[in-house]
């Protein structure tokens, strides 16, 4: 370790980048902060392998996620996002941890809090915020919103906004992967409001029935919109609801311990069906924009909670513990990710809306529906309502 | 342009190759296989065939089962062909079956579809061909499977939903509508949802009024689905071959009462067009719109009229979502009145919008209001008599037509 920090010190400037591809990946073993859970399954081991440039892109990343959630509420209260904007920060570990476990061929589906799982299945900045913003080269064109991020080629299936209901979608991805026997797995989030779904238990039911390989990931950051979840679920232990389905508690700010839970729960869904994870996790912002997050639990145990657990902090920490790069060098690279985020917003500004034509588009594949051809769809006959 | 009367035996052949003919002056988005073609027909009054995406090998079934003397015979159009008598149920099967040997995508899924055959039989037998995973058996849980229907659609699937009776489906209606209809926009084009959702639907003997339900009318709404509905079984088996293949989500409406229907389809492989209507009968002095079953009942009060001496023109509508507003329109201006005749309730039903649609395109032809028949907005109930009641009986028809044409 200490070889690698002179040697970064005889560089010039280090940029994050610089900082990235220079650090090595040698592996270093890390324990996870707390033990696993398991029911109806032995746990995985505490100690996690990473390496120097994975605990680096690790703090990049989640910087960068954090920075984006922090841009975007400002920019919600400036009036350029509208509708529902729900926010990630706090919640940054889970994404990155199980990005690292995992590749673009698996799949990935989630409710409505999905800007940061896009950007870390390889969306950009300004595609997320052209979309937040509603402005034609976003996304999805400017037409789905906050709730509405997709990702095709990288296997991100979004972005949906009822509760719920990406489940049973998901459980079809798993089936399509089983049904083309590729090896790869479908990742389903949900939160621990969606955990009372009706709609959950028919999915496991079928998914366990023909062992679909598709890992169930609960992100219990313990309330559900507003209310607790002491005060929603008869039985929080939310890794236990699937009774002949394993589940793994995990604590989801560490984004350790989220790769290898994730690793862990991929190898077990292509061999033997479906398993739930339960991340613990929390999130700083209120459900949304438009709650403040403070009616239901005290300013103490959000400021108590970013202190102790918050997850790119535990990162930096290790970081330094392990001296792979200094504080200066962190901070540096915090500075160029805000202004990274600045740019992405100043670009995404100056994108126009998406055309009024556009309307009409994509609500067919072929664009039927709007108007009625003749038979020989080569005049236009009428114009439907 | 005189839209010939397809209906059963004989009069295909000199048609076809017409429609061939049209078909191949490669109109904007249709792929035109040559030779391998040669036995293929499109039906569709020279229409244009709704995604005909390639990407999967056709070559092998149609040369082996089609009916090779069909360039030979152009002349003879008054010798019947051979055709094979299918029931209804079993022209769907047909349909079903000729697509999921085509395209291995395609599959199936639904409550007792595989081992048992299908509540109505139409999957009978494929789950013992094609395996337990692609003729999928679910549990009783609609919302669930329908959405996992549509999540693999999303990644290149071609799933069949079958709701054993349509009246279910409500408990997906939800995934129906928010991610059936609405993905392909809220992703910008980025999924397409080749899914066909099926089913029986309707009033049928004193079934009671939750297993009545006429669904047409709650999915009309839903942007992005298209709504067809079969009355015969060449149609159904058009229209089942026509949903498969679209790229769009379809919702294919069947009829309880109608399984049964014998009727004569050709061998060869033919595909009909989604959009379009069907007309049943030409005529000069009023249009009489419908669908489904109560085709059946129109053609009823049809042979009624004709002895009174009327000329009703019936269409059958097939197309639910999008109207065919060309065929309507056409015959709209023809007789200048309009009678509907439909199963969906009054309220906010097919006949309604149906309604709506003629009158603002078309309403400088109209002689007369039109008139809308629709049940009742009331429950079915179970009583047999009060049941007939329900629906549109011929001598309402009749009772209709008199008085609008006086």
């Amino acid at each position: 370790m200490a070889l690698t920090r002179r040697y970064l010190h005889l560089l010039r400037p280090v940029f994050s980048a610089r900082l990235l591809t220079t650090a090595s990946t040698s592996p270093i073993s890390i324990e996870t902060s707390l033990p696993f859970t398991g029911h109806n399954i032995d746990p995985p081991s505490r100690s996690v392998q990473t390496s120097p440039h994975e605990l680096l892109s690790f703090f990049r990343d989640m910087a960068l996620m954090r920075r984006m959630e922090i841009a975007a509420d400002s920019l919600y209260k400036a009036k350029l996002i509208r509708g529902f904007c729900h926010l990630y920060d706090g919640q940054e570990a889970v994404a990155i941890g199980m990005e690292a476990a995992i590749t673009r061929k698996d799949c990935i589906i989630t409710a409505y809090r999905d800007h940061c799982l896009f950007l870390g299945r390889g969306g950009t900045l300004l595609e997320a915020f052209a979309e937040l913003m509603g402005r034609k080269d976003g996304c999805s064109k400017g037409k789905g919103g906050s709730m509405h991020f997709y990702k095709k080629e990288s296997g991100f299936y979004g972005g949906h906004g009822i509760v719920g209901a990406q489940i049973p979608l998901g459980c079809g991805l798993a089936f399509a992967q089983k049904y083309s026997k590729d090896d790869n797995v479908t990742f389903m989030m949900y939160g621990d409001g969606a955990a009372n779904q009706g709609q959950l238990f028919e999915a496991l039911n079928m998914a366990a029935l023909w062992d679909l390989p598709a890992i169930l990931v609960c992100e219990n950051n313990h309330y559900g919109m507003g209310t607790a979840e002491w005060r929603a679920a008869k039985s929080p232990s939310y890794f236990k609801r699937g009774d002949y389905v394993p589940g793994l508690k995990v604590d989801g700010m560490d984004a350790l311990a989220v790769k290898q839970a994730c690793k862990f729960a991929k190898e077990h869904a292509l061999k033997n069906g479906p398993i739930i994870l339960e991340m613990d996790t929390y999130r700083y912002h209120g459900h949304s924009m438009s709650d403040p997050g403070s009616t239901y639990r005290t300013r103490d145990e959000i400021s108590g909670i970013r202190q102790e657990r918050d997850p790119v902090e535990r990162i930096r920490k290790l970081i330094l513990a392990h001296d792979l790069a200094t504080e200066k060098e962190m901070k540096d690279t915090e500075k160029e990710i805000r202004k990274e985020v600045d740019e992405a917003i100043a670009k995404a500004k100056e994108i126009p809306s998406p055309d009024p034509a556009e309307l009409f588009t994509n609500v067919y594949v072929k664009g039927l529906g709007v108007e009625a051809f003749g038979a020989d769809r080569k005049e236009l006959r009428a114009v439907l309502p | 342009m005189a839209a010939a009367l397809l209906h059963g035996v004989g009069s295909t052949t000199p048609l076809s190759s017409v429609n061939y003919n049209n078909s191949r002056r490669s109109l904007p988005g249709y792929v035109v296989h040559e030779r391998k073609r040669a036995s293929f027909l499109i039906q569709c009054y020279g229409s244009l065939l709704p995604g005909s995406k390639i990407g999967i090998n056709r070559a092998a079934k149609l040369s082996t089962n089609a009916v090779t003397t069909k360039q030979d015979n152009v002349t003879a159009s008054t010798t019947s062909k051979p055709g094979h008598e299918l029931l209804l149920f079993e022209a769907l099967r047909e349909g079903l079956e000729e697509e999921m040997e085509r395209d291995p995508r395609v599959c199936v899924m639904g409550e007792d579809v595989g081992h048992y055959g299908g509540s109505y039989k139409v999957t009978k037998g494929l789950a013992d061909k094609y395996g337990d995973l692609r003729v999928l058996d679910t549990p009783i849980a609609e919302n669930s499977f329908t959405g996992m229907g549509i999540g693999a659609a999303m990644t290149g699937l071609r799933p069949i939903v079958e709701g054993m009776n349509m009246g279910f489906l409500l408990l997906a209606f939800n995934q129906i509508s928010n991610n059936c209809g609405m993905l392909h926009y809220t992703s910008g084009g980025q999924f397409e949802i080749p899914i066909v959702i099926r089913g029986p639907g309707g009033v049928g003997r004193q079934l009671g009024a939750e297993h009545s339900q006429r669904l047409e009318s709650y999915f009309q709404s839903i942007p992005g689905i298209q709504m067809v509905a079969c009355s015969t079984p060449y149609n159904a088996k058009g229209l089942m071959k026509a949903a498969i293949r679209s790229d769009n989500p379809v919702i294919l409406f069947e009829h309880v009462l109608l399984y049964n229907l014998k009727e004569r389809v050709p061998d060869e492989e033919y595909v009909l067009n989604l959009e379009e209507a069907e007309m049943v009968r030409m005529g000069e002095h009023v249009t009489i719109l419908t669908y489904s079953r109560m085709r059946y009942h129109v053609m009823q009060a049809a042979k009624t009229l004709v002895n009174k001496g009327y000329d009703p023109e019936v269409i059958d509508i097939r197309s639910l979502k999008p109207f065919d507003l060309h065929t309507i329109g056409n015959s709209v201006k023809k007789t200048h009145r309009v009678v509907i005749v439909e199963e969906c309730m009054r309220t906010g039903g097919i006949g309604a919008s149906l309604t709506a649609s003629i009158n603002e395109h078309f309403h400088d032809y109209l002689d007369a209001p039109i008139v809308c028949l629709s049940s009742q907005d009331v429950p079915t109930p179970y009583a047999g008599t009060l049941e007939d009641w329900t629906v549109v009986q011929p001598a309402q028809i009749v009772a209709t037509v008199e008085q609008l044409c006086q």
